[in-house]
């Protein structure tokens, strides 16, 4: 394995993060009813090669990291019924999350 | 396999018999009388050039899918049923789910399995939004409802109306946590204990879990 092959991870459990938003051509893995919200690192899943890469034939390489982003229910669906705790849990890889603009981290 | 897509994009044709309609409806694999999907065809192609070549056989093959096939909730039942009169097991589950079923001779493959755990406090269900991801090496394959939009639209959206539709009220005072199973991990619920099993075997136990708890739309039978 090169140094190339995996690119580091850049959030650490219970870090807050914000999904990019946007769209683009091509197989992508992140589901839009979370694209733009904010949510709470979960843990690292490990890493995996990039499957916007893969889809196409291509090695993935460099292989990214893969995150379970928790999110609360009342963030994504403005209306949601249910309690306040309520919350789904999403895989995400590393390069559709940024820093959330807020400092505050409270687990979801 | 790092997805499990389904790409058969079947349709729902309205077969008219005799100019009359069946009286009884019934569920059935529509015909494929109109030729192969694009996917159909690379599969096909893929299959016999493996054959052609030497790098597997038809035998190989037909007994991969026997295999597959073969593969149902009581292999994942019976992991529930060791976490449940094993806590050392459990947390060995809880902490890398892939390799405590391994222990039991139950082969993930490349498969990484989470596994989520009930409690008072926080009640799992999983969904895969964007296809049909599960856990087959544990489960066998996945019931027809689980790949339905409506479900994989709902189990997101209103989560607690979907349970109820399935007949599992969980109070308020308890989480409902959904798992989108978006990419390269596979959820297995594991159920909460039910009460008066003091004592029970594993064997025992198995048999009151269900598929459907092990996904987390239902709760085990009760004794």
């Amino acid at each position: 394995m090169t140094a190339n092959d995996q690119l580091p991870a850049r959030f650490r459990p219970g870090e807050r993060v914000r999904v990019r938003g946007g769209t683009g051509p091509g197989h992508m893995r992140t589901p839009w009813y979370c694209r733009g919200h904010e949510g709470v690192i979960e843990r690292i899943c490990g890493f995996f090669g990039n499957p916007e890469e893969l889809a196409y034939g291509r090695d993935g390489r460099p292989r990214r990291a893969l995150y379970r982003v928790r999110f609360r229910q009342r963030d994504l669906w403005p209306d949601y019924a249910g309690p306040e705790s309520d919350s789904i849990d999403i895989e995400i890889y590393d390069h559709w999350l940024d820093p959330a603009q807020g400092r505050e981290n409270h687990a979801a | 396999m790092p997805h499990e897509h389904d790409h058969t994009h079947g349709h729902d044709h309205h077969h008219s018999h005799d100019g009359h309609d069946h009286a009884h409806p019934h569920p059935h694999r529509p015909d494929q009388d109109d030729g192969l999907t694009d996917y159909q065809a690379m599969e096909i192609a893929l299959r016999e050039l493996l054959i052609e070549k030497g790098v597997l056989s038809a035998e190989e093959i037909r007994r991969a899918v026997e295999a597959m096939d073969a593969r149902s909730p009581t292999d994942g039942a019976r992991v529930v049923a060791r976490a449940w009169t094993d806590p050392a097991f459990r947390a060995r589950l809880l902490a890398d789910g892939s390799a405590a079923c391994a222990e039991l001779g139950i082969d993930m493959g490349p498969t990484k399995l989470v596994v989520v755990e009930n409690t008072a406090e926080v009640h799992n269900m999983v969904v895969c939004t964007l296809c049909s991801c599960y856990p087959r090496f544990l489960l066998g394959l996945p019931p027809d409802w689980y790949k339905s939009r409506a479900y994989r639209s709902r189990a997101v959206r209103e989560p607690r109306a979907v349970l109820e539709e399935f007949g599992t009220h969980i109070p308020d005072r308890t989480t409902v946590r959904v798992h989108d199973s978006t990419a390269d991990m596979r959820y297995l619920v594991l159920p909460r204990r039910p009460e008066g099993t003091e004592g029970w075997d594993e064997a025992r136990l198995a048999a009151l879990v269900g598929r459907d708890a092990m996904i987390g739309v239902a709760l085990p039978r009760q004794p």
